[in-house]
């Protein structure tokens, strides 16, 4: 990157650490970063959107509805993440193939389950065996994404749901009573009243989702895990910037942007819980008024 | 090869007893279901030993942190922030490689030498962070409970003269057990999720013996079929928490045994991931 690097043998001191840190690689582990802030930045709504149907289904009329809604938030429960992380990879992208294949390949007669082997026909590989490399990674980082929406999403969903019957019934009452119909007190009504009761929850759920952010690693995205393992290991003199064993120094910057994350978060989420609270019938609206007055 | 055989086999694998060489291919559904077996072993035994022991250190860091002098509390409150703040993935990773680092050949200490290179080893090593990381998630709901005594039972304590230590062996660490209980299944029951990241973070399989998900991924590797392995782990860790909701519900019953029945706390079973 400088043009002071092009002969790291003859460095010295902290123009070397200069040097090593500003290799391509190690621009590749800051860009890594983005990744994991895109993935947050990306799973949080569509999770969210994922638990606002889950609620809205679990709060159905319809029994059928309320049965898959239900289902849907208790699906995770009981079983640890990391088995519906790696279930689900594997399950969306032959999922996606096999339906492929149906579509592109009808007349193709060998069996799909060959013994130990998941075969479908060339055209309906997903990204193309001659895609670039670029597309091979966003498809893998789209699954991931998809993944962490689908299990997330149902603890988004138990969130809303409870934060949907915690809205005092006697403001629903009076909406009906002003002859509003299901559909305004709903959107007009109970969904702007709740998020003060759900926002405990999905702040808890927001810290989790960011503790969850290093399991990139295992869906096989080349994630900060990844490079923290990748450039710690010990580069023998082969390699232009020889080092021992540095993981431990490496794992601890993850684990100092981690707690970073976590503090900022937290300062964050108390402003928006306070902001939240402002004329809403509950203790903390109630204490913000008498200090007002 | 029957079943039962595969049974004989198989069943202590995760343990290093039975046959070596794991099934390479042919996997029979019995197969399956015995090494993934044979690994919640594993899973049973860094769940119930990081339980026990961070329970007891759990109510110390709780203590401490409710505690009036920032000498004890300060400590408590970072301890808690970091487990707490960080990943539990990133953790192991951090332990193990610091664990590595660890001379081979033992540390002197007065003139003796103690052995310390098991501790790179997923039963010691694995299970020092666990421990850790349950005190201090423990230690938070301890603690929460703790600030949430009833203001009327310190009082009732206090006018019948009861004070220092009899006070809180006899009223305010059965009531913060008490009020805690219910969050502190969760903890349990997501401690025993969490045991499963053990052999994904950096702690290697000692002669490919490893936990539940160890042995399904193997499968699942060796098949490209994850709708069989993965569904197995499933089963069993529904089954354990059932067992683990069935006996802190016996506990819970206890600690609430004095109080009329409509104003006893119900477990419940409320979602909380990933640490």
């Amino acid at each position: 990157m400088f043009s002071s690097c092009a002969a790291p043998d003859t460095l010295q001191g902290l123009s070397w650490l200069l040097c090593y840190l500003t290799t391509g690689k190690h621009i590749d582990f800051y860009w890594s970063f983005l990744t994991v802030l895109t993935l947050l930045a990306v799973t949080a709504p569509t999770a969210l959107a994922f638990g606002f149907g889950g609620a809205m289904m679990a709060r159905s009329q319809y029994l059928a509805l309320r049965i898959i809604g239900k289902g849907y938030t208790a699906m995770v429960r009981g079983i640890p993440d990391i088995v519906f992380f790696l279930f689900f990879v594997i399950a969306l992208d032959q999922g996606i193939e096999w339906f492929m294949h149906q579509v592109r390949c009808p007349d193709w007669t060998d069996p799909i389950r060959n013994g130990l082997e998941f075969r479908v026909c060339p055209e309906a590989k997903v990204p193309n065996n001659s895609a670039a490399q670029l597309w091979h990674s966003v498809y893998g980082f789209v699954l991931a994404v998809i993944t962490f929406a689908l299990v997330f999403g149902a603890f988004a969903a138990n969130v809303l749901y409870g934060a949907m019957q915690a809205v005092p019934r006697e403001q629903l009452e009076t909406a009906e009573a002003y002859g509003m119909s299901h559909g305004q007190v709903f959107r007009r009504v109970l969904v702007p009243q709740m998020w003060v009761f759900a926002l405990p929850g999905l702040s808890n759920l927001w810290m989790i989702l960011i503790k969850a952010t290093p399991l990139l690693f295992l869906l096989g995205v080349q994630d900060i895990v990844y490079w923290a393992r990748e450039l710690g290991g010990s580069k023998t003199s082969a390699y232009a910037y020889p080092h021992p064993d540095w993981r431990l120094y490496y794992f601890l910057f993850l684990m100092v942007f981690y707690l970073a994350m976590t503090k900022v978060s937290e300062v964050v989420l108390a402003r928006v819980q306070n902001r939240l609270s402002l004329g809403q019938a509950t203790a903390a609206g109630e204490a913000q008024r008498r200090a007002a007055v | 090869m029957s079943c039962l055989q595969t049974v004989a086999d198989y069943g202590l694998r995760s343990m290093g007893y039975g046959e070596r060489l794991l099934p390479k291919t042919d996997f029979t559904l019995c197969q399956q279901f015995t090494l993934i077996g044979s690994g919640m072993l594993w899973n049973i035994y860094f769940g119930v030993l990081a339980l026990m022991f961070g329970f007891l250190l759990a109510n110390v860091i709780a203590l401490a942190k409710a505690s009036r002098f920032a000498l004890a509390r300060k400590p408590a409150e970072w301890f808690i922030f970091i487990f707490r703040g960080s990943p539990l993935f990133i953790q192991f990773f951090l332990a193990y490689e610091a664990l590595v680092l660890l001379p081979r050949n033992g540390i002197e200490i007065f003139g003796m030498t103690a052995e310390v290179s098991w501790l790179s080893r997923a039963w010691a090593g694995a299970l020092l962070v666990l421990f850790l990381n349950t005190a201090a998630y423990t230690a938070e709901i301890f603690y929460g409970a703790l600030r949430s005594i009833p203001k009327g039972d310190l009082e009732a304590a206090d006018a019948y003269g009861i004070s220092g230590w009899s006070k809180f062996a006899r009223v305010q660490w059965p009531t913060m057990l008490r009020l805690a209980w219910p969050a502190y299944t969760n903890e349990a029951i997501f401690l025993f999720h969490a045991t499963t990241l053990v052999f994904f973070s950096g702690f290697p399989a000692f002669r490919q013996e490893g936990d539940a998900l160890y042995y399904a991924s193997y499968f699942v590797d060796k098949t490209f079929n994850p709708f069989v392995p993965y569904p197995i782990v499933a089963f069993y860790f529904i089954l354990l928490t059932l067992a683990l909701i069935g006996i802190f519900g016996i506990v819970n019953r206890r600690l609430n045994r004095h109080l009329p029945s409509n104003s006893r706390s119900k477990l419940k079973f409320r979602p909380q991931i990933i640490r």
